[in-house]
């Protein structure tokens, strides 16, 4: 499944969509970056509430496929346009973290 | 390649929001090297957390990436308070990063771990009121 697939599916809020065909190989979750760093795997959805700036550097270097920020948390435009520069994908969910997680787990 | 190639980073200390310019310079040059995927992963990380610990504890540092033949040598240098307990810093769960820093979901006490768990080698050298010198391994051809 595609992270553009997944959007079709889950019906979340693309507002960042640069790389829409990556292939998506399960989902972490997680708040605390350096957690995400050691245990997210490659291509895996990333579901958080955190959305400072360091949000782009840790899903770049972990290689993550797409950040999906759940409980209706928002994302300035200087990070959604610096997401796009370094080819990062967020997704936004109103629903909450579990329901979102439930959501993209049902979906792949 | 037969001999090394050395990248050299300066870690601006003062912008927490620019860290980790090293480390996707990193990325992208490793790549351009034809670096497996995993072991670029692995050094951007470690590289990450290694930048990411002088900005919240040094004032900031200088980072050397040395990409030789059969290993990717990493030499992480600051002249910051040192590290007083090394034992204590490599537990997980153990930081003294302040709040404001916790708040940006760094200061997990997973950084000196991290990077100890996608290295192959690890040594710290700290002098308390000196700096810390740490240098990591990761072997290619694995």
């Amino acid at each position: 499944m595609t992270v553009n697939e997944l959007i079709e599916k889950c019906g979340f809020n693309a507002v960042s969509l640069p790389e829409p065909e990556r292939e998506i190989n399960g989902c972490y979750i997680g708040d605390l970056l350096s957690w995400v760093m050691g245990r997210a795997e490659a291509d895996n959805v990333w579901i958080t509430i955190m959305s400072n700036i360091n949000i782009i550097a840790v899903a770049t270097l972990a290689d993550v496929c797409c950040i999906i920020l759940a409980e209706g948390v928002t994302v300035d435009d200087e990070i959604v346009k610096l997401a796009g520069e370094k080819g990062v994908n967020i997704l936004l969910s109103d629903k909450k973290t579990y329901e979102t997680a439930v959501a993209v787990y049902e979906a792949i | 390649m037969s001999e090394s190639l050395t990248f050299h980073y300066d870690v601006d200390g003062e912008d927490f929001t620019s860290a980790g310019q090293a480390s996707v310079q990193v990325k992208k040059n490793l790549r351009r090297l034809g670096i497996a995927p995993d072991i670029i992963r692995q050094v951007s990380i470690a590289m990450y957390e290694g930048e990411i610990n002088m900005v919240i504890h040094a004032g900031g540092g200088e980072a050397d990436v040395i990409v030789s033949e059969d290993k990717i040598d990493i030499i992480l240098a600051d002249h910051g308070p040192g590290i007083a307990d090394i034992e204590l810093a490599m537990q997980e769960g153990y930081s003294t990063a302040p709040d404001s820093v916790r708040s940006l979901g760094f200061g997990a006490g997973m950084g000196l771990p991290n990077m100890k768990r996608y290295m192959d080698e690890m040594t710290i050298d700290s002098t308390v009121g000196v700096g810390t010198t740490i240098k990591m391994t990761v072997y290619l051809n694995r």
